[in-house]
């Protein structure tokens, strides 16, 4: 992976300076300075309305900065820039909704143009297989599982060949093994093609080998650098302003919040997940009492500690969705023979 | 009489034609109206032309002038009014209300023939005028041409709005323009049907066509099939019938498809069968 290019802005695939969002009079995160080189794949990890999509808005040139720059490729954001591609987070389509997998790919060519919809084209048949759809692109989108249209999407946003990929929660409400097929398709266009991704997350375990670096932003805070650098106990809880525990378990990374809140936006070991997790997994032990009682308070409380989340909106997210970092049943073991440490080779200070 | 007496007849072929007008235009928006959850606007609009249409009545004896003012306010209201969907609802819930309120008010101080308001509810294909028709001509025209231009994007934008409008979509520009298009094809409609029973082609056509495929153009044609067939069908129906209006055989012939479709669906739009090539199959058969 190209390294070490971003101390040089001008070859900067994005490049952000003193940037600061707001939506309405809020302010989002203020005076965000980091340049992603490109080929790169960044993180953007952080709780709920933390500002992980309006940061997607503004590199899509859809929300302009209250203060500071943003270029991609040295030029300011445009919107509908063929050299950007999106995968939005995940919305339930209908099962009537009168479009096939390979039309929502063409939408990616041509959506945007003028005229009646077409439904040929050989890139959309080589961005279709190369994502693995060929078996069911012919079919409703409506009638498809949520890995099925997630590789759609992210074909979607392929067949553009773009220099700079921007996915919002790609996994949102997938179980473990579209997880991981969606990363290690990522990862192999990435490698390839040498694209830039912008990959905003809340979870970071599935993604661990794939980044090269975070951007974690809270409470309108922020820290970029390497996984080891920012997902560290000092660093997250001078983000939070209050105190968070990172725990390393083999090569997963557990954050447990001492509040409600933080524990909320951190990392979900959510109250349903929690209840199975505590008593069977030794790895559970490590964390401290008292945070066994704030996770448990919440999880009688209310179904998740994210009260705030519109789950409702999500298809089966509470079942499968946001795969936990967690705890049920041996998935700490078995990755056990991997090695420990993400190989995240940058080495930017904290910044913030 | 026999059926060629009828369609020798101007009245009749007036008819026939606006009826294939609106089922035209119906047919086109109908996929739309369903992708966007758009059921509920099609009503609104088409109650309030009412409103419009009892204004244009009392005022100037021109009810289809009255029903295109009413129903292009109330969609540009709605358009202002509710940009999300669930508020979009209750937007038009609370203008209709209203609107219907005025619309009987209106009525009440119109003293011209009793028909005139019944007409407007349920529709008077016969009466259609040579006025009216090139009203029904222009509309027809307009809504095909501004569908033709901007089909893609809309679909785009109906389907998938957060990546269309980074894909450079003016997604908020078209669901305003579409409100324009829906409101012009819900007042040439509401002539034929009336508006009580526009939704009979403004959704239930495109409602068979999704039952039968997956393809946007495939449901786009099927959809204008399914509106013409029950519209100018239903026309020559009521030839034979005196004093049943034709807009009952309309809306009947109308749901027949549908439930057809619904029963045919299945067995044409599987889960994991190629759409493609059962989906000709289907459109060939009802």
């Amino acid at each position: 992976m190209p390294k070490g290019l971003h101390q040089d802005r001008g070859g900067a695939a994005v490049s952000l300076r003193s940037a600061t969002a707001r939506l309405g009079s809020r302010s989002v995160w203020s005076d965000l300075s980091l340049d992603i080189a490109p080929g790169e794949c960044l993180a953007v990890l952080g709780p709920n309305g933390a500002g992980k999509t309006t940061l997607l808005r503004v590199l899509l040139g859809l929300l302009p900065l209250a203060s500071g720059t943003v270029t991609i490729d040295g030029r300011p954001p445009r919107r509908g820039s063929v050299h950007i591609g999106y995968v939005a987070q995940q919305r339930v389509f209908d099962r009537d909704l009168p479009i096939r997998g390979r039309d929502l790919v063409q939408f990616g060519v041509d959506g945007h143009r003028r005229g009646l919809p077409r439904t040929r084209g050989r890139d959309v048949d080589a961005a279709i297989a190369a994502v693995g759809a060929t078996a069911f692109a012919s079919s409703a989108v409506g009638m498809l599982s949520g890995g099925e249209q997630q590789r759609l999407r992210i074909a979607q946003a392929l067949v553009g060949r773009p220099r700079l990929l921007l996915c919002d929660e790609p996994l949102l409400s997938l179980d473990i093994a579209s997880q991981q097929g969606v990363v290690q398709l990522l990862e192999r266009h990435r490698r390839e093609h040498g694209t830039t991704v912008v990959f905003v997350t809340h979870e970071i375990n599935p993604v661990i080998g794939f980044i090269d670096r975070v951007l974690y932003v809270a409470a309108g805070r922020w820290a970029a650098g390497s996984t080891n650098d920012v997902m560290t106990t000092s660093t997250l809880s001078s983000l939070y302003g209050t105190h968070v525990d990172v725990v390393r378990v083999h090569d997963r990374i557990v954050v447990v919040g001492g509040d409600v809140e933080g524990a909320a936006g951190v990392h979900h070991l959510h109250g349903s997940d929690l209840g199975t997790g505590l008593g069977g997994v030794p790895e559970d032990r490590t964390r401290a009492p008292a945070d066994h009682e704030a996770h448990f308070q919440d999880g009688h409380g209310r179904d998740r500690p994210s009260g705030d989340r519109p789950s409702g909106d999500r298809p089966s997210g509470d079942d499968c969705g946001d795969w936990p970092g967690a705890p049920s049943s041996g998935d700490g073991q078995d990755v056990a023979g991997q090695p420990g440490a993400p190989d995240a080779g940058g080495s930017d200070p904290v910044g913030g | 009489m026999g059926l060629s007496f009828y369609l020798g007849q101007p009245f009749a072929q007036h008819a026939l034609l606006a009826a294939f007008l609106v089922a035209l235009t119906c047919g086109l928006i109908g996929p739309f109206v369903v992708t966007r959850g758009m059921a509920f606007a099609v009503h609104g609009t088409a109650e309030l032309a009412f409103t419009g249409a009892a204004a244009g009545l009392l005022v100037g004896n021109n009810p289809v002038a009255g029903a295109l003012v009413g129903s292009l306010v109330v969609a540009t209201m709605i358009g202002l009014l509710g940009a999300r969907p669930r508020e979009r609802d209750s937007a038009i819930g609370v203008i209709l209300g209203f609107g219907l309120g005025m619309g009987v008010l209106l009525l009440s101080y119109y003293h011209g023939f009793a028909t005139a308001a019944t007409n407007i509810l349920f529709g008077n294909i016969f009466g259609v005028s040579g006025n009216q028709l090139t009203v029904l001509v222009v509309i027809g025209i307009l809504v095909v041409a501004v569908m033709a231009t901007w089909y893609r994007p809309l679909l785009f934008a109906s389907v998938d709005p957060e990546v269309a409008e980074a894909r450079g979509v003016p997604v908020r520009r078209l669901g305003l323009v579409f409100l324009v298009v829906l409101a012009l094809t819900v007042t040439g409609a509401a002539q034929v049907v009336g508006t009580l029973l526009v939704l009979s082609l403004a959704i239930t056509p495109a409602a068979a066509a999704q039952r039968l495929s997956a393809s946007p153009l495939a449901v786009a044609v099927l959809s204008i099939v399914f509106a013409v067939l029950a519209a100018d069908g239903g026309l020559v129906a009521s030839f034979e019938s005196s004093n049943v209006k034709a807009s009952v055989f309309v809306a009947t012939f109308s749901f027949a498809i549908y439930v057809v479709a619904r029963v045919a669906g299945p067995l044409v739009r599987g889960r994991r069968t190629p759409i493609r090539h059962r989906a000709t199959a289907g459109s060939s058969s009802p």
